[in-house]
Formats: C-alpha cells, sequence, structure tokens
C-alpha cells in the first residue's frame, strides 16, 4: 500500500508594527514582563480597543502578495475563551470576513518541481500573553507583554503532500512577509509560529483521511520532524487496525514526539460574534492601489529578473532570490564586480559552503557583499587565480584582513603573469623530475592530457600557487613537446 | 441652594453669589445627613471634591471659568475614575480602584467641575430597579417604599433628592430614562456614538450609551455640551460636531409634527398613565405642534431582541472579570477551573449570573443562527420602523414606563415581569436613537415620565420640546418632601 499525507497549515506571522493591534503599547521583544501592557491589553474593566491602521496595511500588502482577493469590508469578532492569559476572556480575531481571501503561492521544494500551493485566506488577531510555568513555586506567573500583539494568521488549503512541501511553502511565506518588512520573521522570538493540519490516505484516494492538528511547532527542523512523525504514526496506526481521532496534538521536540492534547469533543465552543467595540473595515480601491504601488518586487519577480536580465539559471535564480538578505547580498556583490554568474558561483559556492559549516545566516556573515565583490574583480582582472580566491575569501572569513588587496599583498598571492619567470619556473621542475618527463614523453597522445597535471601541479606549488594556471599549461605543452 | 437648577448655580458662581466650596460643602453635607434614607451613593469622596471645588474658585479668579466650572456632580459607579473606588455596584469590583478616567469623567474634570462621588446601581448595569446592587436596593425619594428605577437609580435618586444637581447615568435599554421618569427628573440618552465609552464599564456595547440626568432640559443640555463628541479612544464614537445643545432650546414648536406610536398605548399601560401622558401631548398641541398616531410594527419583538443581544454581548464583556489580575477573587482556589468557577460564582450577584448565562447560551454552536442572528435581524427590522416613522413625523412621544415606580421588591421574583418594565425604552437602544424622558405628572405621588424620541443626532430637538414643555408646566418643579 502507498500512503499519501495531506497537509494544511496555519502559521501565525508577528507583524512589524511599531505598536499593538489594538492599543498603544509596544511590541518589542524581550523587555520584562508585563511592563508592555497598557490598560488595554490589561482588559481592565471600560477599555475599548481601536484598530492600529499600519496592521491593515500589512495584511493587505500580504494579500496583494500571494495574488488574494482583497476583503474590501472585514469584520472583527470574540472568540470566546477562559485561559489566564488571554486577559478579555476573548480573542479578537477575524472569522466569517477576513481581510485576506483566497490567494495561492508557488514553491519548488525541489529543482524543477514547481508546486502551487492553494491560500484559503488570512486574518487579522490579536495575541495572547504568556503563562511562566517555572520560578513560581507551584504557582504560573503570568506575562501580557505578548497579550494584544498583531498576527496575521495565514492558512492554506491542505495542498502539500510531504513535510518537505511543506517546508518550502513556509520558507515561502517567511520570504514574501520578509521582503514585504511586514514580519521580521524570526521564528525563534516567535515571529512565525506554525499550527499543521496532517492526515494520510491511499494514493489515488479522493477523500481526506482524518486529521490532526499540531502546534506548537516553531522552527524550519521541528517542522519537518513533527510532520514525518505524525505521518508516520498515523500510518502505523491505521497499517495496525486502528483509527486516527480527530485531536489536537502538541510537539515535543525534546523526544520528536507529539502527544494528545485535547480531541475534538473536549474543544471550546468558541461562540463567535462580530466585536460591537470594532467598525467593519471598510477599504476601497484607491487605498489598495496606493498600497499596490508601494510594493516592493516580491520573490517570484525578482527570480524571472534574474533569469531574463542576468541570465542565471531557473534553480540559482531561485536559490538567490528565496531570502531578501540573500537576495540583497547578491545583488550588491553583483553591483560591486559586474559579473552576475562569478557572482551567483560565488554566493551559491564558497559563501554558502562555509555559512552552512559554521551554521550562520547571511546577515551574519563576516565576509561583506562588498569585500566578496572587490575580490571577485581581483579574479576577473587575473591579479589572482581561482585557487588564489579561496584562501582570500578564506582569509576574509576568519577575520585575517580587511579587504582582498590587503589580503593578497599579506600573502604574496598575486598571480605571476610573467612568461619568463614562469618559465623558470616550468624549467626547474622539468629538471628535477627527469623519470616523470621520460615516462611523459613515452606515452601515447591520449594519455598525455591526464600525465600533464602532475607538472602542473609541481609548478603551482613552487610557485605557492600564484602562477597564471594557463600560463603554465601553455609553457609545459611547448617544453615538453 | 440646592433647589436650584444647574443653570442657575452656575449663574450664581458667575456672579459670585457662592463659591464652589460652598457649594461643594452644601451637596456634600446633604449627602452625608439624607443619603442613609436613599442609599443613593456607593462612595463619596469629599477631599477630592474641595479640592476640586478649591481649584474651580482659583480658576474663576483668574478669569478663566467656563459655564460649569465649580458645579458639582455625581457619576454613576460605572464610569471609571481614576484613583477611586470604581464598583459597578458588584462584589466583582468591589475593591477595585481604577488607574484611570473615563473620558466623560476626564471631560467634566477638565471644565473644573467637581466630582461629589460615585452612585448607586443595578449591578453591571444589569435591571430596572436597582435591587441589584451589591451595595443594596436604593429607595425611592418620592416614597421610600419604591424602587426609583434602574439601572441609573443612584444618580435618579441623587438628583431627586438633591443631593446633587446633575449626574451621569448610562443606558443600554433604558437606564437613563426609566429612572428618570420613576424620580421625577429629566434624563437624556443620546444617539449611540455620541458620547465616548471609554472608561465606562461595559454591559452590553452596542446597546450603551452615557448621557446626562438632572432636573430639565436645559441642565441637561449644558451637562451634554460637555459631555458629547468624537473620541479617538472609542472607535464607535462619531466623528460629528457638537452644536451648543443650549442654542435651539427656546425655538417655538409651531409645526412640529408629533407622532404617538399605537403600540405604546396598549393594554400593559395604566389607564392614570395614559391620561398623563395625554394631558402632556395636549401642552404641545398648545404649543403648536400637530399630533398624529403611527405604528412600529416591531415594538413587541424588541424585548426577545434586547434580552438576546445585549444578554450575548454580556456573555463576552464580563469574562474579563475572572479572578486573575484584579477584582474578587475567591479563597484558596483549588486549580484554575475552581479558581475561575468561585470567584465568578460569588463574585457576580444572581441577574448578573443569569444574563451571562442566557448570552452564552445564545451564541452557543448550533443555537447562534436560532437566537443571535435572528435577534439582530430584529434589531434591523425595529431600527426601520424608526425611520419609516420619521420620515412622517419629527418627534416621537408615549410613556416612559408602563406604570409609575412599583414597590421594593414587587418584581424580585419574576424576571420577565421585570423585563417587561423596559418595553418602551428597550427599542429606542436598539435603533441607537436618541431619547429623553422628562417628568409629566404624579400617580398617587410616584412620578410619570413622558418619552420623546427623536432621528439620529437630534438631541437639539428633543432638548428644544422638552425644554419649551417644562416652560410651560412645572412637573419638573415638584420636589419630594423629602428634596425640601
Amino acid at each position: 500500500m502507498e500512503w499519501e499525507a495531506v497537509i494544511g497549515l496555519e502559521i501565525h506571522v508577528q507583524l512589524a508594527t511599531q505598536s499593538k493591534i489594538f492599543s498603544g503599547a509596544s511590541i518589542a521583544f524581550g523587555a520584562e514582563p508585563n511592563t508592555q501592557a497598557c490598560a488595554v491589553d490589561l482588559g481592565l474593566p471600560g477599555i475599548l480597543p481601536v484598530l492600529n491602521e499600519k496592521a491593515v496595511e500589512m495584511a493587505v500588502k500580504f494579500g496583494l502578495g500571494v495574488e488574494a482577493e482583497i476583503g474590501m469590508k472585514s469584520v472583527f469578532e470574540r472568540k470566546n475563551y477562559f485561559y489566564p492569559d488571554l486577559p478579555k476572556g476573548y480573542q479578537t480575531t477575524q472569522n466569517d470576513l477576513p481581510i485576506v481571501g483566497p490567494g495561492i503561492i508557488e514553491v519548488e521544494p525541489e529543482e524543477g518541481k514547481i508546486r502551487q500551493i492553494r491560500i484559503h485566506h488570512a486574518h487579522l488577531e490579536e495575541d495572547a500573553g504568556k503563562s511562566l510555568h517555572e520560578d513560581f513555586h507551584g504557582m504560573t506567573g503570568i506575562d501580557l507583554n505578548r497579550a494584544g500583539t498583531p498576527l496575521l494568521e495565514i492558512v492554506s488549503e491542505p495542498d502539500m503532500r510531504s513535510a518537505k512541501e511543506a517546508i518550502a511553502y513556509i520558507k515561502a511565506i517567511h520570504s514574501i512577509v520578509t521582503y514585504l518588512g511586514i514580519s521580521d520573521g524570526n521564528m525563534a522570538e516567535g515571529s512565525m509560529r506554525c499550527d499543521a493540519n496532517v492526515s494520510v490516505r491511499l494514493k489515488g484516494e479522493e477523500k481526506y483521511g482524518t486529521r490532526a492538528e499540531i502546534k506548537n511547532i516553531n522552527s524550519f527542523k521541528f517542522i519537518e520532524k513533527a510532520i514525518n512523525h505524525e505521518i508516520e504514526r498515523q500510518i502505523e496506526l491505521i497499517e495496525d487496525g486502528g483509527k486516527v481521532v480527530q485531536e489536537t496534538r502538541l510537539y515535543d521536540a525534546d523526544k520528536n514526539e507529539t502527544r494528545s492534547m485535547r480531541s475534538k469533543e473536549e474543544a471550546n465552543d468558541y461562540r463567535y460574534f462580530p466585536c460591537p467595540d470594532l467598525l467593519p473595515v471598510e477599504l476601497d480601491e484607491a487605498y489598495i492601489e496606493h498600497i499596490r504601488a508601494e510594493m516592493p518586487e516580491l520573490p517570484k519577480q525578482k527570480k524571472q529578473r534574474f533569469i531574463d536580465e542576468l541570465g542565471l539559471s531557473s534553480y540559482d535564480a531561485g536559490v538567490l532570490s528565496a531570502t531578501r538578505p540573500m537576495a540583497e547580498y547578491f545583488e550588491q556583490v553583483k553591483e560591486r564586480c559586474g559579473d552576475a554568474k562569478l557572482a551567483a558561483n560565488w554566493v551559491m559556492g564558497e559563501l554558502s559552503g562555509q555559512m552552512n559549516k559554521d551554521g550562520v545566516e547571511i546577515e551574519q556573515s563576516p565576509v561583506s557583499a562588498a569585500q566578496l565583490g572587490d575580490l571577485i574583480k581581483r579574479v576577473m582582472d587575473d591579479t589572482i587565480n581561482g585557487k588564489a580566491a579561496k584562501q582570500v575569501f578564506a582569509a576574509l572569513w576568519s577575520g585575517e584582513g580587511a579587504s582582498a588587496d590587503e589580503i593578497i599583498e599579506a600573502k604574496g598571492l598575486k598571480q605571476v603573469t610573467d612568461t619568463g619567470a614562469i618559465a623558470a619556473v616550468v624549467d626547474e621542475v622539468l629538471a628535477n623530475n627527469p623519470q616523470q618527463v621520460e615516462q611523459y614523453q613515452a606515452a601515447p597522445e591520449d594519455k598525455r592530457g591526464k600525465m600533464v597535471g602532475f607538472f602542473v601541479g609541481q609548478v603551482m606549488k613552487a610557485s605557492k600557487g600564484t602562477a597564471n594556471p594557463q600560463m603554465v599549461n601553455q609553457l609545459l605543452k611547448e617544453k615538453l613537446g | 441652594m440646592h433647589n436650584k437648577t444647574i443653570a442657575e448655580l452656575a449663574k450664581g458662581l458667575a456672579d459670585g453669589e457662592f463659591s464652589s466650596v460652598e457649594l461643594t460643602r452644601h451637596f456634600l453635607g446633604r449627602i452625608d445627613a439624607l443619603d442613609s434614607q436613599y442609599n443613593s451613593f456607593i462612595t463619596v469622596t469629599p477631599e477630592q471634591a474641595l479640592a476640586q471645588a478649591e481649584a474651580a474658585d482659583a480658576t474663576r479668579a483668574a478669569g478663566n471659568a467656563k459655564t460649569l466650572t465649580g458645579i458639582p456632580i455625581a457619576h454613576k459607579d460605572i464610569f471609571c475614575t481614576n484613583g477611586v473606588l470604581t464598583t459597578c455596584a458588584s462584589k466583582m469590583l468591589s475593591n477595585f480602584i481604577a488607574p484611570y478616567d473615563a473620558t466623560v469623567v476626564e471631560k467634566f474634570n477638565a471644565t473644573g467641575m467637581v466630582s461629589l462621588g460615585k452612585t448607586n446601581m443595578d449591578e453591571f448595569a444589569m435591571g430596572s430597579s436597582n435591587e441589584n446592587s451589591f451595595f443594596g436596593a436604593v429607595k425611592n425619594p418620592w416614597d421610600t417604599n419604591a424602587v426609583p428605577g434602574g439601572s441609573s437609580g443612584g444618580s435618579a435618586a441623587a438628583v431627586a433628592a438633591r443631593l446633587a444637581p446633575g449626574a451621569t447615568g448610562t443606558d443600554t435599554g433604558g437606564s437613563i430614562r426609566q429612572p428618570a421618569a420613576f424620580c421625577g427628573i429629566t434624563g437624556l440618552k443620546p444617539t449611540y456614538g455620541r458620547v465616548s465609552r471609554w472608561g465606562m464599564i461595559a454591559y452590553a456595547s452596542s446597546l450603551d450609551q452615557g448621557g446626562p440626568m438632572a432636573r430639565t432640559a436645559e441642565d441637561c443640555a449644558l451637562l451634554l455640551n460637555e459631555m458629547a463628541g468624537f473620541d479617538p479612544k472609542d472607535s464607535t464614537s462619531l466623528k460629528k460636531a457638537v452644536p451648543d445643545y443650549t442654542a435651539d432650546l427656546n425655538q417655538p414648536l409651531s409645526g412640529l409634527r408629533i407622532g404617538l406610536p399605537k403600540e405604546y398605548f396598549g393594554k400593559e399601560l395604566s389607564a392614570e398613565m395614559s391620561e398623563a401622558i395625554m394631558a402632556a401631548v395636549k401642552e404641545f398641541e398648545k404649543l403648536g405642534a400637530t399630533v398624529q398616531e403611527i405604528s412600529l410594527p416591531n415594538t413587541m419583538l424588541a424585548i426577545p431582541s434586547y434580552y438576546i443581544i445585549a444578554p450575548a454581548e454580556a456573555s463576552s464583556n464580563l469574562s474579563r472579570f475572572d479572578g486573575v489580575r484584579y477584582g474578587y477573587r475567591c479563597d484558596n482556589p483549588e486549580n484554575l477551573e475552581d479558581l475561575y468557577k468561585r470567584s465568578r460564582g460569588e463574585g457576580f450577584g444572581k441577574e448578573v449570573q443569569r444574563r451571562i448565562l442566557v448570552g452564552t447560551y445564545a451564541l452557543s454552536e448550533g443555537y447562534y443562527d436560532a437566537y443571535y442572528r435572528k435577534a439582530q435581524r430584529i434589531r434591523r427590522l425595529i431600527q426601520q420602523d424608526f425611520l419609516n416613522a420619521f420620515n412622517e413625523v419629527d418627534l416621537i412621544m408615549g410613556p416612559t414606563t408602563p406604570t409609575a415606580a412599583f414597590d421594593l421588591g414587587s418584581n424580585t421574583d419574576d424576571p420577565v415581569q421585570m423585563y417587561m418594565e423596559d418595553i418602551y425604552t428597550l427599542a429606542v437602544n436598539l435603533a441607537g436613537l436618541p431619547g429623553i424622558s422628562v417628568p409629566a405628572g404624579l400617580i398617587n405621588g410616584r412620578p410619570v415620565g413622558l418619552q420623546i424620541l427623536a432621528g439620529h443626532f437630534k438631541e437639539s430637538q428633543l432638548l428644544n420640546a422638552a425644554h419649551q414643555f417644562q416652560t410651560a408646566t412645572n412637573w419638573h418643579q415638584l420636589a419630594p418632601n423629602a428634596g425640601q
């Protein structure tokens, strides 16, 4: 039996407004508990919410970014439930009439495989506070700094068929919201949180299986693990003759397992109804057009431009446009050195390799785009050869110098292009290796190509890597006959 | 001094007949001496009042006084007052000291008015008799065996007993107009959105509206001048210029078209009440108005619609009172659920619990369409009734209540009978219209209220009609014996 997973995601994106969605309190991360909660956030008697227009603007930007229908009239509702970190006893959110309607997003989970993932809708809502269970001697502390933080909840259709596709989708959302500047996308600080609805069915089956909702998965790594674990759990369960029950499951990253939180029967009746303290949000075409005019270039458009104008391959263009910092870095390198393909090769090659190795993001790269651009320039003008360039890059990465030129100078990596000087080294190498010369000359023509590599290596070694490799090849061929 | 209206007191202050400190001392003295009979105040704030009065006198001495600078007033205990106990007449908030002022309070403070204290009310504004107060029932100054009406019963009783020349109230289904009628004073419920709700503890947000309670329409106009206006802190307040509500008080009423809804003169109306109201209407005819019968066909649906919408909103509005952050918390909770159940079970009175349960039920899955959605549809029908009526007439008149004030304890066992008390007032809130109740006679020594309704934002027209009526009659000048 071949199984297929069906995955839908709900992503909560924290919007990068200055203040909360319904109050003037700051939303900055990391403040002392309850220092960023005003009367509105505390749910004091008599307080009233006032909608932050910036949050609306950001939601509309997102909608336009995923080619969605914009809800020209959206309505805030109250979702009623009791919880200590929910100060008013209800969450103000959108339900029937969300601000962003159906949209679509294109993802490329693997090279050449394009998938369209439909977005069901996205709505604005306020975040709750946090319950702190440690350090209170069996009691619970409540921190309401986060209460009222604006969130955009993006709900996908169940269009993903593997954890890998889910990750590609989340990365695409991450990319769009950071490109738009509507979120910092910082997952470690909770700026993007994800719930996954997972079910399995036999391949070819039309009907969806019973789904479980997994909550609390907040990093790319955990999302993939949690979904894969849940898929396996469900398949095993069914194959053993069991049934998946509709329930909410919590992912435990330490144990890499999900466990039941509450079943459908225990689910709250949220008693949604329109919030009488807020008027419906009514937008007009002029407003939408005004925002459309302010939209930055998005990953999809950037990718196309990289292909059309810079002549990059679809895959390279995709990688380089995937995140805003990556694209900005690449474009700066390209501007500096003037060669898009070389810039692409270096960013995706040496730079990405080092980043992966050291586990750093491009924003923290010790080699700036300007430094890398200058380094590439030195390869282009033949000051150094490719091998030396890698040495220079490594030195820049480890902070051994402020610029490529400084390192080239200090390490004496300047490429030797003087024919006389290279010829002298070639002669020396040939004189020191009579046996190899003899073998070379005895060998048939088709074997010689490979054997010349030995002499090239010796010459490069003797020149400490500074000899121009093309010239070395040329001279060797002449002298060996 | 206490028999003067706000307009007269303002003149006295302006003319230097007395100071605000003298005036404030006088009212504080009356509260101290007399309020044990009525229980109209929950909190009296003499130190703050005298400090405000001194400041007001200083402002006047400096030549910066406005019309109402130095006038004492009382606030319904539903308005948050910075640093002062704000209870909503509930055990739940019996220890709650608000850290901020309601916009209405802030506006009165800014104009230099003096706050005498906080008046009693039905708990969380839920009630029509002021018997639902954690701090005890309020008694009607005209007859201490009678209720003062509710929920702004404390404000109405305080004004009637001359313990304050004016007071703030709030009206969700009649809570200003009905107690004004029962206590023989004038009470105005403004158009929804005219007065900021910021800092006014919510009962039913889409219906709640603050307004003035005083002895005359002119005084209500003066108070409304200070209360009204757009508030950026209340999204439901309207960006609409505030006229001078005293400007049109003396406009003649000739040609005014008055409609009498036949549904307001049905069998539930007592004969004496009908007589009193028709006599009042006659006065308007004498003043040049024409009278015609109109119909508001959905009137009877106002009660079921209101008693779904208001409790539904209340069930959500009152969720914040959970014993976690402020207010009453039960002793030794065993766990979270116990904390919620006992804090709310012990902190809320019976009527509040009843409405929370009704509202929770009406909003619950599977019942929403049958109750809440249907109630909203009826609400639109009721609004349409009024819009149609105002195409034919300028003002609508009728009784504020079916009977005069009833006896304390007479309706407490039957909530539905109690709900019927609001039959003429509820629809006005559902439609968001302004309405005023003016004294229009006595039945067995208990006052009768004439209700006048106008189109949205036509407060000036209401006040004009009420003032002209008060120029022609003296019902508003009658005082209960206690007030002498």
